[in-house]
């Protein structure tokens, strides 16, 4: 019982990290309509930042938090300098554009960093196991991932759902020609959500560099997951991208974790070695093309849509 | 008139292409990883050979020599255009490197069918040793089962009786597994493979390995994530609660980030950088004046590959046409290797002492020791399925 716990947990950090990602790339599709595959160098950008910033000032917390400032202009800088040409145009464009730019990030970071992985090593009060239970034990960093990633997200619902700007993001996703008709800067607007999306990405990326340490190309695979999930939890609606990442994340964890004992069991030992790990990488994806057939438009999908 | 300039270029092209024919020279070609994560070990490779080029005057069996170096990218589709690029375009005389077992098995045919030859200085498949063994490929690493079975034997002597196996879910990952538990005789107390090279977390199997209880784990994570691998057994309590053993999760490329992670973490190996004999010395001094740095089993492999082409070509006394003189010569193995005295067996994989490596911290660094022999002259266990003798 402990152990399928601790798996939950395992699930649920990962399914939170997602989230980070997910979120940022569901408001960037949702509200300026933009496919940006450069979330993932994004995310990269504050795992590297994070790693040689914390080993600058040789404080964790004082480096993350210059990390994500970091990320933060480097996002708004894509935006003023690629994204503002690709508003309004094919989809297609944008595929193209934002390709090039994880290219672009990917040979940036091999120049500047190397091509060798760079680590970010923990703090003593963070790199030990924290009795949560009596006799059960998490490892505290991954706690205070879950810790970080639910404030983030309880922060992202009061600043779209209770303020002003919140209210502006909302109406320019409903109608952007009518927002800009009543006044409202919507190229501003449109770069601070850019900002908030990229600095949501750098969060993720310097909270998984301890645990995964930054490398050139670790954006891809993440990307592809985060993907995954605003569509099945329904393009542009952040409530769907929670929803669905922690599914996933709980899903792909507990897959990975039970599943192959169980189908070993039906299929056999032969097979357990060759066949098993293979179906329980794909889990995710089998997951996916489920929910599109049942409901196409994802699980929760953005009002006015 | 027109015609004067394209004759007389067409002249000066031929006669240069005459006088190139006059000095013949050898054509390596070179496949390893340059790009991502694991580029360190590709940087290592590269960087070994051209240090045993160095010693070898810049020449390789008495001829000048030209190194064509490719990327694959960790990946076999990329790894084998790379090879049939190198063999048809290029038309190198020896291919040399191949890290990753997944690529070498991709890129042998191309090989093998061209009649060219082949010096893996890392991966090892089974298959290679077994089946689809071939006369023109060699080994100067090891059978990827080797080192896991010295670690078993190993564990046998520290009187581990149940042990939980993680690797990941690529040929060498199995191949691996099944090494060790071909000589380890307790109990198997989980296997787990992982999704390789993406996946990078590795918390629902330590989870498994913790609620399995065994006496102690083993796994084999290459490269980068070697690295990961070691966090994360920290940062879950792991380390210090259930003992680690090891193949290839620890080497002077991973040890500067992995640091006291690693302390107290013994691998076995074929080469360690502290073995006693004269070219050992030399190559280690000279390659950490030249690169700053220490090099990994991967560069000791390839130095050696260096020298198995140059005892190769010095036998034949430059004739490369001669393949058959040049194959009985690598066979012989007469040149000095860095790890010691070693011989080939039929499938032309080494026969070799394995060692235990552990991790010691001197002042500020951490380095690999050898702290003894585990087995001696162990031969990997597919060499009757070769059709080779």
């Amino acid at each position: 019982m402990l152990i399928f716990t601790e798996q939950c947990l395992n699930g649920l950090q990962f399914g939170l990290l997602l989230f980070l990602l997910a979120a940022g790339l569901t408001l960037i599709f949702g509200i300026m309509d933009l496919v940006n595959l450069a979330h993932g160098s994004l995310y990269m950008m504050g795992a590297y930042f994070a790693a040689s910033l914390s080993a600058l000032t040789g404080s964790l917390l004082l480096g993350a938090a210059l990390a994500l400032a970091a990320t933060l202009l480097v996002g708004i800088a894509i935006e003023v300098v690629v994204m503002r040409r690709l508003y309004g145009r094919d989809h297609l464009d944008h595929l193209l554009a934002t390709f090039g730019l994880i290219l672009f990030f990917n040979e940036l970071v091999r120049l500047l960093w190397g091509p060798a992985a760079l680590s970010v090593p923990l703090p003593d009060w963070l790199n030990r196991p924290i009795e949560i239970l009596p006799g059960f034990f998490y490892s505290a960093y991954r706690l205070s991932i879950i810790v970080v990633s639910l404030a983030t997200a309880l922060l992202l619902y009061l600043l779209v759902m209770r303020t002003r700007i919140g209210m502006l993001i909302r109406a320019g996703a409903t109608n952007r020609e009518m927002l800009g008709a009543l006044g409202v800067n919507v190229r501003l607007l449109f770069t601070f959500v850019f900002g908030v999306g990229a600095a949501l990405a750098g969060l993720a990326g310097v909270m998984q560099a301890p645990t995964l340490t930054a490398f050139t190309g670790m954006g891809e695979n993440i990307l592809i997951l985060a993907f995954v999930v605003i569509v099945i939890g329904g393009i542009g609606s952040i409530r769907g991208a929670l929803m669905a990442s922690l599914f996933i994340g709980l899903a792909d964890t507990l897959g990975r974790a039970y599943l192959p004992d169980v189908l070993a069991h039906m299929l056999g030992p032969a097979a357990a070695a060759t066949v098993v790990p293979a179906l329980s990488s794909m889990l995710v994806y089998l997951l996916m093309a489920m929910v599109l057939l049942l409901r196409p438009r994802g699980l929760f999908p953005a009002a006015g849509q | 008139m027109r015609g004067t300039p394209l004759a007389a270029a067409a002249l000066a092209a031929f006669l240069a292409a005459a006088a190139q024919a006059q000095t013949k020279s050898v054509k390596i070609g070179f496949v390893s990883t340059f790009s991502g994560p694991t580029a360190v070990i590709g940087n290592d490779m590269r960087n070994s050979f051209e240090l045993a080029l160095d010693h070898l005057g810049r020449k390789i069996g008495g001829m000048p020599v030209q190194v064509i170096y490719e990327d694959d990218q960790q990946k076999p589709e990329v790894g084998r255009q790379k090879t049939q690029k190198l063999i048809e375009s290029d038309k190198v005389d020896f291919l040399v490197g191949y890290i990753w077992s997944n690529v070498l098995l991709a890129s042998l045919k191309p090989a093998v069918d061209s009649k060219t030859f082949l010096i893996t200085a890392n991966a090892g498949p089974s298959q290679l040793a077994g089946e689809l063994c071939s006369p023109y490929v060699f080994s100067t690493s090891w059978q990827n089962d080797q080192t896991p079975a010295a670690m078993g034997v190993y564990m046998n002597q520290r009187g581990v009786k149940s042990a939980f196996l993680m690797g990941p879910n690529y040929a060498a990952g199995k191949d691996m597994l099944a090494g060790l538990k071909s000589t380890f005789k307790g109990r198997i107390a989980g296997e787990e493979y992982t999704k390789w090279p993406d996946q990078l977390d590795f918390s629902a199997e330590l989870t498994k390995a913790r609620a399995a209880k065994p006496d102690a784990v083993f796994v084999f994570y290459p490269g980068a994530a070697g690295v990961q691998f070691l966090n994360q057994y920290g940062q879950m309590g792991l380390r210090g609660q259930i003992p680690l053993y090891t193949a290839f999760t620890i080497d002077e490329t991973t040890l500067p980030r992995q640091k006291e992670l690693a302390l107290g973490v013994p691998g076995a190996q074929q080469w360690v950088n502290d073995l006693p004999n004269a070219e050992n010395k030399k190559y280690v001094a000279d390659y950490k004046s030249k690169y700053k740095m220490a090099p990994s089993f991967y560069g000791a492999q390839t130095y050696d590959a260096a020298n198995l082409i140059d005892a190769a070509l010095t036998a034949v006394k430059g004739d490369i046409a001669d393949k058959e003189g040049m194959r009985r010569a690598m066979e012989r193995a007469e040149f000095k290797s860095v790890r010691g005295a070693f011989k080939y067996g039929n499938n032309h994989m080494p026969i070799q002492n394995f060692y235990l490596q552990d991790v010691v911290k001197q002042g500020d660094d951490y380095v690999l020791i050898t702290k003894a022999t585990i087995v001696e002259n162990s031969q990997d266990r597919f060499h009757d399925r070769c059709p080779m003798r």
